[in-house]
């Protein structure tokens, strides 16, 4: 088997230039799957609309969107179970037209797992293996391997329908792991699993991936489990990536409204440019009742119409004027939500918009506690907002 | 096991796995999985009705096979002769014999789904609020009748429902009649076979339609102040409607080309046209005439159920 | 609440006599000495003699068995080949005139069906000389016939209710579609592939009309011998035939229920 779509795991140090840097950072780095201005058109309706992506070996690629984001799509189509309408999809420099999906290098963990309910779990991890030929004191020596690391080396006998959905994911995951794909495509991952059971997984997942060092490109909707696993991810909306970063940089610094309430909560604040120096802007907001100032430079004009976003923890809350000239506003207490660690508060400016603050409660008891009709003054440092002109 | 209700006409198309099945690669196991039934359909379900038409439109003769041929020619002489005979058509309609026939089987049909319905009725209502262990022993005491052989159960009623059956036997020793009822050979008694045969036709749709209906939907109902009988015909009736539908179908399009029913249990004047076509074959060795009676009632009766059929099917998609 | 649901219990239960009294009384009249039906003489087993003594029952049993066995086999074949094809080649130019051929044989009355694949059969002697005379084999070509539709109508709604993802996990971890037939969908499929053999198998041992279109002299099955019999009156052989048939199918039907509810179990959990 000269021609073994698999990836030889004993290859893995490449000589890298400059180590620190991941990937994605270093110029001309070689891609491990490029995606170039693909789209799928069912009909009338655009699934995926122009979208071109690289995705490096070893990451942990995460598309992050709404249902009917066109996500799901595109992972089909990279297993093979749709073909582009336009463009070219290349795996470790491949082009992948017209490559079936038995014949790709690539292995999916569906959202249902899809386990064949009448196959064993050994069998079901052996499935993959046996179509490909491999010598049958191999497959039982592979399949073993997989459930031990996925810990269900004891229960290779049973059938799907005997295992709890925990242990089923994990089924699914040995199963697609089990061949040695270059790409390991996800989706939904752990969608079906409780919050507890969720958690506990996802850094399972991590160590998987890292030990084995496959590239995973996940799909979700969930962006908790999307900041937890990613590498990078890649924000869609109506069959475009919206934003493609890491997810610090998804969480400070979007570059859209849509990312920047699609993940997490925000205050957003319209309002017009003011001044537009380089490294700072000042802009006028009704809404805020007053000026904002951001200590970092956009591209924009004067009298542009923006959005300030400010993350809900970024606010200081407190009945004192803390004496700030910039970035400092006026409002009342509406809403308090003890949440155990943090507490929410709904503050009304004299605008009449509405203001989230979360705080984290430090201390069991605070010295100064807010009650419901409290006037209070909210501020932010300079750095902590971001323009959004989108 | 199951009888297919009226969700299985349902046309399956849309799949997505259809792109490696044939237009990816259309290689010749895939042709031949098409093509084998196709053909086989095509040459033993499509073409006969062709041949029934076309001999419908020949005359009976005394010869092997009995009826003659439409066309005749003399290559020699340049001669070829078409002879299409309409005669066993206007019959059918000069004759009211067969436009009777017609009618009467409909009317059969009609009735006895009608009654089938009623028998079923409470019948499915009761399995489908049983508790679900006591379910599967109901509907299986349902279905079991259904794989004994159809004859034989419709023979099992000759015995209990002639002159000195069970039946009348029985209501003599009650004191409740004093004469032996004439029940056999009657239509009375064909409207019972049917019933009796096709009942787990009917139970089936129905208790799938009853079994996912909401029993919340009735305790709300009473809440806003409707009887048990108004809830009935409010909420159950019309949240049974499409199994009702279905298994009216299922019931109805067997019993009107009936033939074993009618003439076990039916008497010389139960006109069924099921019947009359067996007759005019088998009796009367008329070949063009049973043909002709055939494509009659391929268009009258067997074209618009197919065509109900066929919407029925298409709402139950969507 | 109460007095309706007395009301559905008795209706009910009268709709369960209605379904069963006939068949018991024909089971007990089988046991019955006396040949006279209301006449009851004692318990005994002389009509199970009789009957085991008939060779014109005994034989006709026998080919219908025959018949049934062979058609039921091939209709599944060509029954799933047909299901397959239709939920999951997409659509095909055809494709619509072949589900019609599908379904139709099964609104069609059996008069119908019976006289016109005798007429094809006559009229194809005629011209090619096959089948010549008519007997088991054109039996069995008119079986399959309507038996592949109620197989391919099994079959579709299956597949049609089978998570097509299986599939598509299967053809990811490198499984051809042919392989993929064999080792994923059938195995899935199989409750409803035995379910339409089993029906298949009925109809066909119990097909009267067709059957008596299509045969030849001296090939006369079952059914056929039955209803010459029963058409001038009640036989206590036939009762004795009866009580047989109803037996073994009640004990089919129990064993197939056990075997249904095993597979369900092991089938079902995932769906």
């Amino acid at each position: 088997m000269t021609s073994s779509p698999m990836i030889n795991q004993q290859d893995g140090a490449e000589p890298v230039a400059n180590t620190s840097l991941p990937l994605w950072k270093q110029d001309g780095a070689e891609p491990f799957l490029r995606i170039e201005n693909v789209t799928k058109k069912f009909g009338e309706f655009t699934a995926v609309d122009n979208i071109s992506l690289d995705i490096y070996k070893n990451e942990l690629f995460c598309l992050l969107g709404g249902s009917g984001s066109g996500k799901s799509t595109l992972l089909r189509m990279l297993a093979g179970f749709e073909a582009p309408t336009s463009g070219r999809i290349l795996i470790d420099g491949v082009d992948m037209a017209g490559i079936q999906p038995w014949k790709r290098p690539v292995n999916m963990m569906f959202q249902s797992y899809a386990l064949f309910p009448h196959l064993s779990v050994e069998e079901n991890v052996a499935f993959g293996l046996k179509r490909e030929g491999v010598a049958r004191s191999e497959v039982k020596q592979r399949v073993a391997q997989m459930l031990d690391m996925v810990q269900l080396g004891h229960l290779g006998k049973r059938k799907p329908h005997q295992l709890s959905g925990g242990q089923r994911q994990r089924v699914a995951l040995a199963r697609s792991l089990v061949k040695r794909p270059k790409l390991l495509l996800l989706d939904e991952p752990l969608g079906a699993l409780d919050k507890k059971l969720r958690e506990e997984t996802q850094f399972e997942l991590i160590n998987i991936q890292e030990e084995l060092g496959v590239t995973f490109v996940v799909v979700t909707h969930d962006q908790e489990e999307a900041m937890t696993l990613a590498t990078r991810i890649g924000v869609m909306n109506h069959g475009v990536i919206v934003q493609t970063a890491e997810p610090h940089d998804v969480y400070e610094y979007p570059n859209s409204r849509f990312v920047a309430e699609f993940i997490g909560s925000v205050n957003l604040f319209e309002g017009k440019v003011v001044e537009d120096e380089p490294d700072f802007v000042r802009i006028k907001s009704k809404e805020a009742g007053g000026h904002l100032y951001v200590n970092h430079g956009i591209s924009c004009a004067p009298n542009q119409k923006v959005h300030v976003a400010l993350r809900p923890e970024k606010i200081r809350i407190g009945k004192t004027n803390p004496g700030q000239k910039e970035n400092c506003i006026k409002g009342i207490v509406e809403e308090i939500a003890y949440m155990g660690s943090l507490s929410v508060f709904r503050v009304r400016l004299e605008s009449g918009k509405e203001v989230r603050v979360t705080q984290p409660n430090f201390a069991r008891d605070m010295g100064e506690r807010l009650t419901w009709n409290d006037e209070v003054f909210l501020s932010w440092d300079v750095d902590s907002s971001v323009v959004l002109t989108a | 096991m199951s009888i297919q209700t009226g969700s299985a006409w349902v046309d399956g198309s849309g799949s997505r796995l259809a792109k490696y099945n044939f237009l990816r690669s259309i290689n010749w196991g895939r042709f031949a999985v098409l093509a084998v039934p196709s053909v086989w359909l095509a040459i033993f379900f499509f073409i006969p009705f062709l041949v029934v038409f076309k001999i419908s439109l020949s005359e009976t003769a005394i010869a092997v096979p009995p009826y003659t041929s439409l066309l005749e020619w003399d290559l020699e002489e340049a001669y070829v002769n078409l002879k299409i005979n309409l005669g066993n058509y206007l019959f059918l309609f000069e004759d009211t014999f067969y436009l009777d026939a017609y009618l009467s089987s409909v009317k059969i049909a009609s009735i006895s789904t009608f009654l089938t319905l009623i028998v079923a009725f409470p019948i499915a209502y009761l399995i489908a609020r049983s508790s679900p262990s006591r379910r599967a022993l109901l509907l299986s005491l349902v279905i079991l009748p259904f794989w004994t052989s159809f004859l034989l159960r419709v023979y099992a009623w000759m015995g209990f429902l002639k002159k000195n059956g069970l039946v009348n036997e029985t209501l003599l020793g009650l004191g409740i009649i004093d004469q032996p009822l004439t029940m056999l050979q009657t239509d009375f008694a064909v409207y019972i076979g049917i019933v009796y045969t096709y009942l787990p036709f009917m139970v089936l749709p129905l208790y799938s339609a009853l079994e996912k209906m909401d029993m919340t939907l009735l305790e709300a109902a009473e809440d806003l102040g409707a009887k048990p009988a108004i809830s009935f015909f409010l909420i159950t009736v019309p949240m049974a409607l499409p199994g009702i539908i279905a298994g009216c179908l299922l019931v109805f399009i067997p019993a009107v080309g009936e033939f074993v029913i009618p003439a076990l249990l039916g008497g010389s004047d139960t006109l069924m046209i099921g019947r009359v076509l067996w007759d005019e074959f088998f009796l009367n060795r008329d070949w063009p005439m049973a043909s002709a009676v055939a494509i009659v009632m391929l268009i009258v009766l067997v074209l618009p159920i197919m065509l109900i059929r066929n919407s029925q099917g298409k709402e139950e998609a969507v | 609440m109460k007095r309706r649901s007395l009301f559905l219990n008795t209706t009910a239960a009268m709709g369960f006599i209605f379904l069963y009294a006939p068949m018991i009384a024909l089971i007990v009249y089988s046991f019955n000495k006396s040949k006279l039906v209301t006449v009851w003489g004692g318990w005994s087993l002389k009509w199970y003699g009789e009957l085991f003594r008939n060779e014109q029952i005994i034989d006709a049993a026998l080919l219908s068995l025959k018949i049934a066995f062979i058609s039921a086999s091939v209709a599944v074949v060509m029954g799933t080949m047909a299901g397959y094809v239709l939920s999951r080649f997409g659509p095909f130019r055809g494709k619509m005139i072949l589900s019609g051929w599908i379904t139709a044989p099964l609104v069609m009355p059996e008069v119908i069906t019976g006289l016109s694949l005798l007429l094809l059969f006559v009229a194809m002697e005629g011209m090619f000389g096959w089948p010549s005379g008519r007997g088991t084999g054109t039996i069995i070509i008119a079986h399959v016939t309507f038996c592949m539709a109620y197989v391919a109508v099994i079959v579709q709604s299956r597949l049609s209710q089978l998570d097509e993802t299986l599939e598509e996990a299967a053809m990811d971890l490198g499984a051809k579609p042919s392989s993929l037939f064999f080792l994923v969908t059938l195995p899935m499929i199989a409750p409803a592939i035995i379910s339409g053999w089993l029906l298949s198998f009925t109809l066909s041992l119990d097909d009267l009309v067709i059957a008596s279109f299509v045969s030849g002299p001296g090939n006369s099955t079952l059914p056929m011998v039955i209803f010459s019999k029963v058409r001038l009156g009640v036989s206590p052989e036939v009762n004795a035939l009866a009580t047989l048939m109803i037996l073994v199918v009640a004990i089919g039907v129990v064993a197939a229920m056990f075997q249904m509810r095993r597979q369900a179990k092991l089938l079902g959990s995932q769906e």
